[in-house]
């Protein structure tokens, strides 16, 4: 698979008067990858958004789509964006099949590859049954897959979707994240979220913003890593005393807890829960209980945005 | 790309009730004052019927048919024009529009076009209903297509003006009373004219319409509602750029 760079962002910043919503922010995206925006509410995903597709000019900085800079020559770049924004920009009086239909000429398909694109883009968002219905009385999980089905209509190269699963039942979120999976496969993908099991289980990379600047980016694999344990839970029967704990190979710390269990410490990738075990065995401790701590995406995430809080003490948003 | 938009803009206006109440409405008073005017032609004409070089029946009926048209028009088009922008940023469906491969320019233009057509929709009844007279009478046809066209333009330049007022504010209806104050003050600007303004007199949307009513097509007259239009149009698509922040 080529891996060509779809999107360059390059110092992209963005103020409203005083206020910089986003703030330098630089990244790439290529073909074949779903990129994950993360960030608390207000902290610029959207704003970012709306400038990669062309609905605000960025302050500063150059957007580059396939190549083609946004704002030199954005109808160009435009042609390779499929942009659904956090609200969906449905027409309610139009039925769906109108409405795709619409899309699709706004992105110059032509007249006869027209009913082909139409049909690809209903069967891929899952609308076969409902081409003939008012998007209006369409419930929001089939009008978010109208919105979707608008972006891909014209197979681009890039697909932005801002939010896509807010307001879901839990059925259409594993759908809309399988077609989100899909999409990456050919196409490269930015979403934008706050729910973090939404990014573990769509996305190749990461990139946490905050305060609008770019606090973090990795792909998930690494981010696991980082994820990896570096404590273990351990409740025993009859607990010895702490020194006994110590004595263990690459035990550094054992901490009593509230509820009777131990939390040992040990540098990271060094587990002493084989010993742990041998020793409670021979010494009849009486082992009840043995977990190595995940710390999950989300701790990371507090850890990294709360941080960067308490550092910059001026509150903004976007 | 233009038409598209416009046609678009055209399918959303007969959706939706309002283009149909409008025409309906703008039909019926039309339709009421026609027969006013052919009504009080017919009374005139025995007195007038001796007097040599007297007004016909095309000056009689077609103009003032044509002048209270104008007029009616003049209260429905902000109805029209209001959601062309504001409405889209209202219901946020502008970014679709946005992150297309289409200009501002092509948007507004598309816009306008869409609303122009259903304008020019109302006008060819109201243009043909004169012309049921023929069956009975002869009327001057020069002067009906100078009246015709004086329509024309007078609507083309409300429609502008009511869409620049559309991409003002994400409110249709402060676009409506908005487009409607602008167009009632360009309206009634000659009155003012008349205790000696003269420049008042000449920016007045009446002070040009009036001349082609008479049967008069002057060049000037043409190209102020070609100026108004292509200002308001640029106005619009500037503010659009505003909007975006390319500015």
């Amino acid at each position: 698979m080529t891996r060509d760079i779809l999107i360059n962002v390059d110092t992209l910043s963005r103020h409203y008067g005083s206020q910089r919503a986003v703030d330098g922010i630089s990244f790439e995206l290529r073909r074949g990858e779903v990129l994950g925006f993360l960030g608390p509410n207000g902290a610029g995903k959207s704003t970012t958004m709306r400038m990669i597709t062309g609905n605000l000019a960025p302050s500063h900085g150059r957007i580059t789509i396939n190549g083609i800079d946004i704002l030199d020559r954005p109808k160009a770049a435009k042609a390779h964006i499929g942009f659904l924004p956090e609200q969906p920009p449905l027409y309610c009086e139009f039925t769906v099949d109108e409405y795709l239909r619409y899309c699709a000429r706004l992105h110059r398909i032509t007249r006869h590859q027209l009913a082909g694109a139409l049909d690809v883009a209903r069967q891929r968002c899952g609308l076969g049954d409902v081409g003939g219905r008012l998007i209006g009385n369409l419930s929001k999980g089939y009008q978010q897959r109208v919105g979707i089905a608008q972006a891909i209509i014209h197979n681009p190269a890039v697909v932005v979707l801002d939010e896509p699963t807010v307001g879901l039942d839990p059925n259409q979120i594993r759908e809309i994240r399988a077609l989100i999976r899909e999409l990456g496969n050919e196409h490269g993908v930015i979403l934008s979220t706050h729910i973090l099991p939404e990014v573990q289980a769509t996305c190749d990379r990461v990139q946490i913003i905050n305060n609008g600047q770019l606090v973090l980016s990795d792909d998930i694999a690494a981010l696991s890593r980082q994820a990896q344990t570096s404590s273990l839970l351990l409740r025993l029967r009859r607990a010895p005393d702490a020194s006994a704990l110590l004595h263990i190979p690459h035990v550094e710390a054992a901490d009593a807890l509230d509820d009777g269990r131990w939390r040992i410490h040990h540098p990271p990738g060094k587990s002493p829960a084989a010993a742990l075990a041998e020793h409670a065995v021979n010494q009849g401790w009486g082992l009840e209980e043995l977990t190595p701590e995940q710390r999950s995406l989300e701790d990371i995430f507090m850890e990294i945005t709360s941080r960067d809080a308490s550092s910059q003490m001026t509150p903004e948003a976007a | 790309m233009i038409l598209t938009i416009a046609g678009r803009e055209l399918r959303s206006l007969f959706l939706s009730p309002l283009a149909w109440v409008v025409m309906a409405v703008v039909q019926a008073l039309c339709g009421y004052f026609f027969l006013l005017y052919v009504d009080i032609y017919l009374q005139l004409v025995p007195r007038i019927g001796a007097i040599a070089d007297a007004p016909g029946i095309t000056a009689m009926v077609v103009a003032p048919l044509f002048s209270t048209a104008a007029i009616v028009l003049l209260l429905v088009t902000p109805l029209l024009t209001m959601r062309l922008i504001s409405e889209e940023r209202q219901k946020q469906t502008l970014p679709l529009l946005l992150s297309a491969p289409v200009s501002m320019t092509e948007i507004i233009l598309g816009k306008f076009t869409g609303v122009f057509v259903f304008e020019l929709l109302m006008l060819l009844l109201i243009a043909a209903m004169p012309l049921s007279l023929l069956s009975g009478a002869e009327l001057d046809l020069g002067l009906w297509a100078a009246g015709v066209l004086g329509m024309v333009l007078i609507v083309a330049s409300f429609c502008s003006i009511g869409l620049l007022m559309s991409t003002l504010t994400a409110q249709p209806t402060v676009a409506a009373v908005a487009g409607f104050g602008v167009l009632l003050l360009l309206w009634v600007l000659n009155t003012a004219g008349d205790s000696g303004n003269e420049l008042f007199a000449y920016l007045s949307l009446l002070s040009h319409y009036q001349p082609m009513l008479r049967g008069l097509v002057d060049s000037t007259d043409i190209i102020y509602y070609l100026i108004i239009c292509l200002t308001c149009l640029m106005f619009s698509i500037r503010q659009l750029h505003v909007r975006n922040g390319t500015q």
